[in-house]
Parts: C-alpha cells; structure tokens; sequence
C-alpha cells in the first residue's frame, strides 16, 4: 500500500477550520501514549494538564499572562510567515525588547522620574525589537543572506548580552552577587489589572494586537501585499508590489511587537531583568501562529492553549512529578500534527496499492 | 605538549561535530530537500549517543545510538516533508523544537553522569613525532571518520552514476519523475543518510569532546552546519575548509577567554555565531554568477499518478 | 530485446503498438475514456486534440509514467504492464517531452547519461551520443551544461537522449512548437528518416498543415475520448479542427477600417541587462506604435521576449525615462502601477503565478491589477464589493465558465482562465496592452474569443502589441510584424509583406540588415 496525494481542485474551507482541532486530538491521544511510557495514568495526568488550570481564578489569570507575550510576538510572525519571510529569531528579539526598556530603568532607578518612565520603556522596547529584527532583514535583501539562519543566531547573541549586563554592569548591588538588576520602581511597572492579581495591562495591548492584525490583513491593501507576496511573488510583483520592502515590513513589525511583548514581560509579571525570562516564548510562538493558521484570531485561541499547557506541565511536575521538557515535547508534536493537518487542505490523502496488477512485463 | 599543538587538536576536535552535520545536510540538500532540523537531530542524537555509550560502556554502541536517534528523527521529517508534502521549513523547525523537548526527556537521567572519552590513536614512533605527530596520528576516531566521509560523498556524487540521479533530483524533480526516477525515495535515502550524520554528529559532543551530558550541549551547532553547507556552495572540498575555519573560531574564543583578555567571555563566546551572519553575507554577496544552490531546493514535489 | 529483426517480422497487418480501452480516471473525472489506438511500424502518427482532450494523459500511459485505471497496452500482439519510464524504454518506446525533461545545471552528457540504463561506462555513452548526433545531423557538445543552450538545442538533446535508446516507437509532444519553420523542415528529415529506418512515430501538434504533411495516420481525441481515426492528407486543415473542436469555430473579423493615431507607446534605443544571470540582455530595442494599431513580435522562446515584457511593464526598470514613452509620458523608470495609471496594461504569457495568484480568490485576482486605479481601495481599504463587481462584468462580457461566484484562479480551466485575465485588463479601457502569448495552451473557442477581444480594442483606438510564437495567430491579427532574435529586435513589416520563410530566417537569426534573398540561401 501507498499514500498518495492527490490535489484539490480548491482549498478546502472546512478543514481549514477542523484542522487545528483534529491537530489537538492527536497530540493529546500521543501524549497519553507517552504518559504511560512514563508509568504514569494517562487520565489523572491529562486532568492536571488540561482542566486543573481551568477550575481556580489564579491559574486563569497566568494562563492570560502566559498568553499575553505568546500571542503579541505570533501575531507578528504570523505577518512574516504570510509574506514568505521566515524570522525565527523571535526569542533574540523579545530579548533585545526586554534589555533596551530595562536600561531605562536601570537609569531611572530611584531617582523622582515620572509616569512617563513606563510609556518610554515600552517604546524603547518596541523601537529595539524592530532594529534588531531589521538585521536579518536587511542582510536579507540587500545581500541575499539566508534570515532563517542570520534571525536564529541573533537568539544566542542577545542571550548572550542579556547575560552579560546583569552580571556585570547592571547588577543589583544588593543582590548578593545574583545576576539580576535590582526590582523596577512602581513608576517603571507595568500596572496590572486586578488589585493582588497576577492580569495586567500588557493583557489589553494583546488583545489591541489581535484586532490590529485581524483588520490589517482582512481589510487594508497593505494586508492584501503582504499574502499575495507570499502566496506568489512573481504576481506580485506583476501586481506592483515590492517583495524587499515588505520584508523590511514584516520583521520591522514582528521585531516591534517581540521587543514589546519583551519589556511588559520583565517590567510586568517578572519586574527585573535577569537571565531566563523567556521560557522559550519566541520558539513557542512560532507554534502559536502556526496552530493559528496565521489568522489573527486563531492566534489568540492558540495563544491561549499553548499558555495552557505551559500551565498544565508546570502542575504536573508538582503534582505528578512529570517532568518539564514533557510539555516542549507535547509543543513540539502539536506542530507537526498542525503542519500535517494543513496538508489536508490543499490534498486529499489517499491509500492504494503500490504496485500495477500484474508484475511488470519488461525482463 | 606545546600550545599551539593544542590547539591545533582542539580545532579539529571542534570542527569534527560540525564537518559531520554538515556533510550529511550536504548530501540531504544535494537531493532537494532543506532540512533545517539539524540541531533538533543533533541534540537527539548527543541524548541518546550519551545514553547508549554510559549503559553499555562502549563508545562505539554510543555513537551506533546517536546514528539511529538521528535516522529516526529524520524519517519523522520525511514523513512530513516527502509523505505529506509540508512546507521544507515550517517542518524542519518543528523537528528542532521536537528534538530540543525530546533530548532533554531522554537526557533527564544521565545528566551528571560522566563516561570515559573516545580514546586517541596511538601508534607508537609516528604518534609521538613533534607536532605533527599528535596532530596526524593522534586524534579520535571521529575526526577520520569525518574526513573519510567527505571523501566518500565527494566521491559518491561526482564519480558514481547513484550520485549522478541523486544530482539531477536536486536539480529538476519534474524531470527526473518523467524519466521513471523515483524522486521521493531517493529523497528519503538522502534525508535518511542526512539524519544518521547529523545523530552521529551530536553523539560526537558526550562522546568525545566533552565526557558528560548536558541539555542545550549543541549550542546551535547544528544552525551553524546549515549555514556551513551555504559557506561551501553545496561542495564537499569547501565544507572543510569551512569546518575547519569555525572550528579555529570556536577554539580562538576560548584561548582567549583563558588567556584572561579584557574583553567579557559573553562577547567572545557570541563571536561564532556573529561569525555565521557575517559569512554568510559576504558569501551571498560575493556570488554573482550562476547560482549555485540546488535548483530545486526546498521545493515541494507531488508525483501526478 | 526489440531490434531490427523483431520490427521486421511484425511489418504489415499487426500492429506495433495497440492500446485497448485505455481509461485513466482521476477521482470522478474521466481523462482518458477507453481509448484504441493502432499504430503500425513506419507510420507516423498524429494525435491531434485541444488542450484538456486528454492527449498528455494518455502518451503518458503508454509510456508508463501513468498506471492506467483500466484497459491495456500491447506491445507487437503482446499484453505489457509498464511499471514505469524504464519499462517502456526496455521495450523500445522512447519519449521526447514539450516541456523537456532536463536538467539545467548538468551537462549534456550527463542528461543523455540519466535518459539511458545506466549499463554502459560513461566513456563509451559519450562516444555514441556524439556518433548518433552525427548520423542524424543534430550537433551537440557533450560537455556543455544545459542552461547555456538555445530552446533547440535543448530539443536536440532530448531527441538524441531518444534515439540512443534506438527505439521501435518514438512519442513526440509539441516538438515543433519551439522551432522556427526552418528548424522545423530540418526535423522532418530526421523523422522521415526514422521511419525509413522501420520505426514508428506518435506526434502530438497542434499545427494542422505540418500534420497533414508529415502524417500517415491522425487520431482525433476530444474530451478524453477517441472521436476519429483518419488519413489527414484526405482532410482539410478545417476538418480536422472541426473534428478536434467538435462543431464550428467562431471566425475572427477585423473591423472594416481602423484609424490609425497617434503614437501611443514609443520604445527608444532600450538596453538592459538581466537580473537572472541566465537570462538575455536587451540590444538597442526601438519601435513605435500607434493608436488602433496590433503590432506582432515573432521569435522563438527564450530570445529576449520575457526580458522585453519585464521591461514595457515596468517589473524591470530602466535607467533612461526616455527609453520608453507610454501615451506621451517618459515611464522607462516608472513602476508597474505607475504604469497603469498612464493607461497601459499587461497580460503576461504564464497565467498561472505571474498573471495570477493560483491560490487567491477571483475578486482577489481582480486587485492585483486593479488597486492601482478606479474605485477599489479608498484610504488603504479594500473595497471588497468593487472587486466582486469585476468578476462579475469580467465573467458576464468574457463567458468565463466557472463553478461558482468567487472561486480560486487555479480552479479555472487554462482557457476561462485566459479570458479572466484578459477581460480583466481590456474592461478597464488601456491605451496601449502588452500582451505575451495570448492564446498559449487554450482551446479553440476561447482563442477566438481572445483575438476577436485584441481586434476591437484596438479598433477602439488602442494599441496593442502582442508578442507569439505562433506565427498563424500573428498573420491573423495583426498590422505588422517584427521578429526577436537574442535580444534584438528586427524592423517591423506590414504582416501582408511577411513571408513564413522570412520570419523564419530572422527567427533563426539570419542577419536583420541582409538581403532577403530566402531561395540563395537554400540553394
């Protein structure tokens, strides 16, 4: 027997839509699977996983607060991957974002400064972000260098740097010899929504994110260029649009909104800069617009699952012992299911016999 | 043993990971196909190789492990990029996110652990010639084995009437499916073959360049592979030569580092892979003429029945 | 193994090759519909049939790139399975493809080397591939890689990588289609001589007066059924295209008078060097076209034509504004949209991916041109209702079949494709269309459809200029004629004073200041 695919005559509209939720389903029926490798009860486990987070107000408001950065930057990817411009340096840029705000904190560290400290760090955040996505993109255009490679080894730069500031120059002084700054002023946090609570205004700036993308790509000629440019360059081009710029575009716009949803991380749910204040967003949100099918909404359904199982795994661990890298796995297969779903659209799978009736004839 | 035989053998040992990786993608790019999930195949294979090796107490089960880890993790992307005809790229980082959630899974229970590197040759009298001696008698077995494999694609693809198909699918999928070729599964063999250098490749790190496990240990490894087979315009003479100059990158940063330069290690250890961007714009910029790419790289192909 | 002797004992009645009830049906749809075809050694035999009568599908079969969902091939009386391409060439069937089946950065030796069973050391393949190409007058440098060469010596490639299987049975799909004619005389002579030689030949074209010359045999297929099995010399070349179309083909007319204007697109003195390393660079381009005027550009494929498009269209700019003027406007670096705000628009020769999104909506389709003018966009927004709305005039004044309002481009067939594309372009009124083979791979009713639409637009006062390969469709349409030949552009004639045998010689680069003395030459 063998698979064969066969073309459709047009995409089909209702797998589009089903494809993600048939994704889901056989991610949870592997990951049952690999419960039970673990010796662990596949049910008990997927109870921690996927409905314990959903039943008390805390994990609600940190699946909202995990989601917030995971939908920010996978709206901007999703603009990137439409347009055939592949960042998948994401991570570095949420980075960059989180250490440029954070200087002006650093700066501003008990001194009188005002209300403007906040607004100013979320702007330098979002400019830095840009810049540093704007590098692969530039190399890109202008000299024809690959941006998956060049966006990926700007990741472990930033990392880098990130490590090397608040071990060396910005280290809280009081710290005792932690690598972190010391904690942001009030003036330099981001508020959050619910007094006590973990919900906060970067929640909101998400949410503007999504409708923001929602109206750029469904409604505006500028969304148009950028789906024409990816589904077929060379009609684009026919069509007057000009694929480097729009590569300029993407990153600038999806470097912006990783940078942004960078400094809300450390000036918001974490409060100082230190290494590790990513656990893998920029990688994870590559997954989020993917299982989003690049729309808008749908990343922010995704963005919410993902959050979900960030969740989940850590309350496994507690609970059941069941170890971290479970859910990068988890993560890791859901996309596989999702990129293979969505082949489905555009295919019909077929089985049939590999080889003619009779045995060849030829010898 | 004099410092700059030192580090000589360090820039081999340093280079041997990446001339592996980079070889197998080589070949798997060669055919058509762009797998960019060769750090997710080399960190598998580093868990496993590991593994195999601390459990059986051999070196060679070990990198005979990290072989299998990283075929299996490729015929995963085959399935997917041959099979179902996804998207080249959207696939390959899938496997690298896989890869990087899998080998910490397999790898939870060694880390720490500590085994006894691959041993170096010695043959006594030409091993023990000043200099040259360590250098060309002295080295694990990897480091030959990766040049033998060099050659042996070299040879492969320009001198064997196999390398001359596997060529031409890279080239025009469209014509070698009209002339009876069966493009999916040669395909399927270079990914396969890809997948096997790049396990043996990370096995290689646990194995012989440092004797323990550690999650993370490729280090973006495997991103630098890929850019090394761009470096190379798709040939294996040039691979070497590339290898070998990140390699001396690599081994340079750390000297320096010891040596107790003014300059914070974090700068310096950033320096391979500002290393990569800055190659791979002055190669791109530099190659005017004929592209040299495989034609059909990456490139989606669905046999009509 | 089939030789000389095997041929020799089954001349006469039993046929060399026999399908019987040929059917190849992909999900409900029939391309092939119990098909019968007899070809007999040292015949050739034409297979005639529009675009979509299933004619590919079913050389395809027989030469085993496609397993058949029923019925059989018989190879000299024989059943035969074909597993695949191999198969058929173990048995002597050869195949030389319309779009070839070659590979761009390898040599020509090595091309020939992947076309053969890979039993004899390259050395010795080398040796023969040059004797063969001797014997039969097709040169060839064995050491040359393919992108280096012309759209015929690619053929030629294909031809001898053919015939050094020595073959019984020889498919050949549109070979003439990229020839000029004197190529094409040059060819016949080769096939006449295999067919000496005792071999047999099944020759797709769709140029019927070649098939009435060449052919003893004519098949007819029409909607994946076999309609006729005919002598096409006892035909007409009017028969046989009703035969092909199945009823009568709207005839062309030119309006009774055209006023001839003003000049609405000049190209002065135009260079310009490729982006694409293996492309042509443009020499010295000049012409003028006037208002109610349809200039042709002869020439065969690959010689400049794309490369002038990119140009006129603005997709490649030029340096001097001056080098092209669009309705008395300096636009030589102007972009496309510019462009078509000027009055000019642009149907490129690949529909599908450059003149369209294949995976995009109709209406989407219709703003990818149309943004840059009219109502369609206000204040960056898409005014989806506008869109819709040329779809709909498009379909209504073309007759686009389709399935349903809005559906995606690739779901169209190639010729209610062409006409949305060229509907979409002439609604909006151009002074001045470029249009790159209008009529390429579409059926008969839909070319009509299109060459009438030219006729009357540029009867409204426009002017058009459309570049061919098809020297009839030029000879049927136009006022004058030019001919592309590696870059340059030949003086245009008027299309009444054109011979074939000159268009030929320009087409295959005779010098475009020479005499035209065409009987000298061949003398």
């Amino acid at each position: 027997m063998q698979l064969v695919l066969e073309k459709r005559a047009e995409r089909s509209a209702t797998i589009a839509l089903i494809s993600p939720l048939i994704a889901i389903g056989l991610t949870i029926a592997t990951l049952c699977i690999v419960f039970a490798v673990l010796g662990k009860n596949p049910i008990a486990a997927l109870a921690v996983y996927f409905i314990d987070p959903l039943t008390d107000g805390y994990s609600l408001q940190e699946i909202a607060v995990k989601a917030t950065p995971l939908v920010m930057i996978a709206i901007g990817l999703s603009l990137c991957y439409l347009a055939n411009a592949w960042n998948i340096g994401a991570e570095g840029q949420f980075l960059i974002g989180a250490v440029a705000g954070s200087w002006l904190a650093v700066k501003t560290q008990g001194t009188d400064a005002g209300h403007w400290v906040l607004p100013a760090m979320l702007v330098l955040g979002a400019a830095a972000g840009a810049l540093y996505a704007l590098i692969p993109a530039i190399c890109k255009v202008r000299f024809g260098a690959s941006e998956i490679l060049t966006s990926l080894m700007l990741v472990y730069v930033a990392d880098l740097l990130l490590d090397y500031l608040v071990r060396g120059p910005w280290r809280d002084p009081q710290g005792f010899n932690f690598p972190t700054t010391a904690e942001f002023d009030p003036v330099a946090t981001v508020p959050t929504l619910i007094e006590g609570g973990r919900l906060h205004l970067g929640s909101i700036i998400a949410l503007f994110v999504v409708a923001a993308g929602a109206v750029l790509l469904g409604r505006t000629i500028k969304g148009f260029e950028i789906r024409v440019v990816g589904a077929a360059p060379r009609a684009a081009r026919f069509g007057g649009f000009n694929a480097n710029q729009l590569v300029l575009l993407t990153f600038a716009i999806s470097g912006a909104l990783a940078g942004l949803a960078g400094i809300i991380e450390v000036a918001g749910p974490v409060g100082h800069l230190q290494p590790g204040i990513s656990p893998g967003y920029g990688f994870t949100a590559i997954i989020v617009a993917f299982l989003g099918r690049l729309n808008p909404i749908g990343i922010l359904i995704a963005g919410l699952f993902l959050a979900l199982t960030f969740i989940g795994g850590e309350q496994a661990q507690i609970a059941m012992k069941i170890p971290l890298d479970v859910t990068k796995v988890f993560q890791g297969i859901l996309l596989f299911y999702v990129l293979a779903c969505d082949s489905l659209i555009l295919y019909r799978f077929r089985l049939i016999s590999s080889s003619p009736k009779v045995q060849s004839g030829a010898h | 043993m004099g410092l700059i035989e030192a580090i000589i053998l360090s820039v081999l040992a340093a280079s041997t990971p990446l001339l592996l990786a980079a070889t197998g993608e080589l070949v798997t790019e060669r055919s058509g196909v762009l797998n960019l999930g060769v750090e997710g195949m080399m960190i598998v294979g580093a868990a496993c190789g590991f593994g195999g090796a601390w459990l059986s107490g051999s070196i060679i089960v070990g990198a005979l492990c990290g072989m299998v880890a990283g075929i299996l993790m490729s015929l995963i992307f085959a399935l997917m990029a041959l099979g179902l005809a996804v998207n080249q790229v959207a696939t390959g980082l899938a496997l690298t996110i896989l890869g990087i959630g899998l080998s910490g899974l397999i790898g939870a229970g060694f880390v720490g652990e500590r085994i006894t590197p691959a041993p170096h040759l010695h043959i006594p009298g030409l091993s023990d010639i000043p200099l040259a001696g360590r250098i060309l008698f002295g080295e694990d077995g990897f480091v030959y084995l990766s040049i033998a494999l060099v050659v042996g694609v070299w040879w492969f693809l320009y001198r064997t009437r196999a390398g001359l198909i596997l060529r031409a699918c890279g080239d025009n999928h469209v014509s070698a499916h009209a002339l009876g070729y069966p493009v999916l599964r040669i395909r399927l063999y270079a990914v396969m073959f890809g997948g096997a250098c790049a396990g043996l490749a990370g096995a290689y790190l646990p194995l012989a360049y440092t004797p323990f496990f550690i999650p993370g240990m490729t280090a973006g490894r495997g991103w630098i592979a890929l850019a090394l087979t761009v470096f190379a315009s798709w040939r294996p003479a040039r691979l070497v030569v590339g290898a070998y100059l990140f390699g001396a990158v690599t081994i340079l940063q750390l000297h320096a580092q010891g040596a107790g330069i003014g300059i914070p290690s974090q700068f310096m250890s950033s320096l391979p892979y500002l290393a990569t961007i800055i190659v791979l714009v002055l190669l791109s910029r530099a190659r005017t003429g004929g592209s040299t790419a495989p034609a059909a790289l990456g490139t989606v192909f669905v046999p009509d029945r | 193994m089939p030789d000389t002797t095997s041929a020799a004992q089954h001349t006469g009645a039993t046929p060399l090759l026999q399908t019987v009830g040929l059917t190849k049906r992909y999900g409900s749809f029939l391309a092939n519909d119990k098909i019968d075809l007899d070809i007999r050694p040292q015949e050739i035999h034409a297979l005639l049939g529009e675009n979509g009568a299933g004619k590919s599908t079913l050389v395809k079969t027989i030469y085993g790139l496609i397993q058949p969902s029923e019925g059989e091939i018989r190879w000299q009386g024989r059943t035969i399975v074909l597993s695949g391409p191999s198969d058929a060439r173990a048995h002597g069937i050869g195949m030389v493809f319309q779009h070839f089946s070659l590979f761009d950065n390898l040599t020509v030796a090595e091309n020939v080397a992947l076309g053969l069973d890979g039993k004899e050391p390259f050395k010795d393949m080398s040796a023969r591939l040059e004797q063969v190409s001797r014997t039969y007058g097709l040169p060839l440098d064995p050491k040359r890689e393919v992108w280096q060469l012309s759209v015929g010596e690619r053929q030629r490639i294909e031809i001898v990588r053919a015939l050094m299987q020595n073959p019984q049975f020889l498919i050949l799909d549109e070979p003439t289609a990229v020839l000029t004619p004197q190529e094409a005389d040059q060819l016949f002579i080769v096939l006449n001589r295999l067919k000496a030689e005792g071999r047999a030949i099944l020759y797709i074209s769709h140029k019927l007066d070649e098939v009435k010359r060449l052919c003893d045999t004519a098949t007819i297929l029409r909607g994946g059924r076999k309609v006729e099995t005919c002598n096409p010399r006892a035909e007409t070349a009017a028969s046989l295209a009703r035969m092909m179309v199945g009823g009568e083909i709207m005839e062309v007319k030119a309006a009774a008078s055209r006023q001839i204007t003003v000049p609405r697109l000049l190209v002065n003195d135009l260079s310009l060097t490729p982006d694409d390393p293996h492309g042509i660079r443009l020499e010295h381009i000049s012409f003028e076209l006037r208002g109610g005027e349809i200039l042709g550009i002869a020439g065969v494929a690959g010689n400049g034509q794309d490369e002038l498009f990119a140009a006129l269209s603005g997709e490649r700019l030029a340096k001097d504004p001056g080098t092209i003027v669009i309705d008395g406007h300096a636009a030589g670096h102007l972009s496309i949209t510019r462009r078509r705000k000027l009055g000019a628009a642009f149907i490129p020769e690949e529909r599908l991916g450059h003149g369209t999104a294949p995976r995009m909506r109709l209406s989407e389709n219709a703003l990818l041109t149309g943004h840059a003018i009219g109502n369609m966009v206000l204040h960056g927004f898409v005014n989806t209702a506008a869109t819709l709305k040329t779809v709909d005039r498009t379909t209504e004044t073309f007759d686009v079949r389709k399935a349903k309002r809005d559906p995606e481009a690739a779901s169209l067939s190639g010729g209610n494709l062409q006409k949305f594309i060229v509907g979409r372009e002439i609604l909006r009124d151009p002074v001045v269309l470029i249009v790159n083979q209008p009529t390429w791979g579409v059926d008969a009713g839909a070319a009509a459809v299109i060459r009438q639409a030219l006729l009357d637009l540029a009867a409204g006062g426009a002017a058009v200029l459309v570049t061919s390969q098809d020297l009839d469709e030029l000879a049927e349409i136009t006022d004058r004629i030019a001919v592309m030949f590696h870059g340059r552009l030949s003086a245009p004639v008027p299309t009444a004073e054109a011979s074939r045998e000159t268009l030929g010689l320009l087409m295959g680069g005779s010098s475009i200041e020479a005499p035209e003395t065409p009987h000298a030459t061949r003398a």
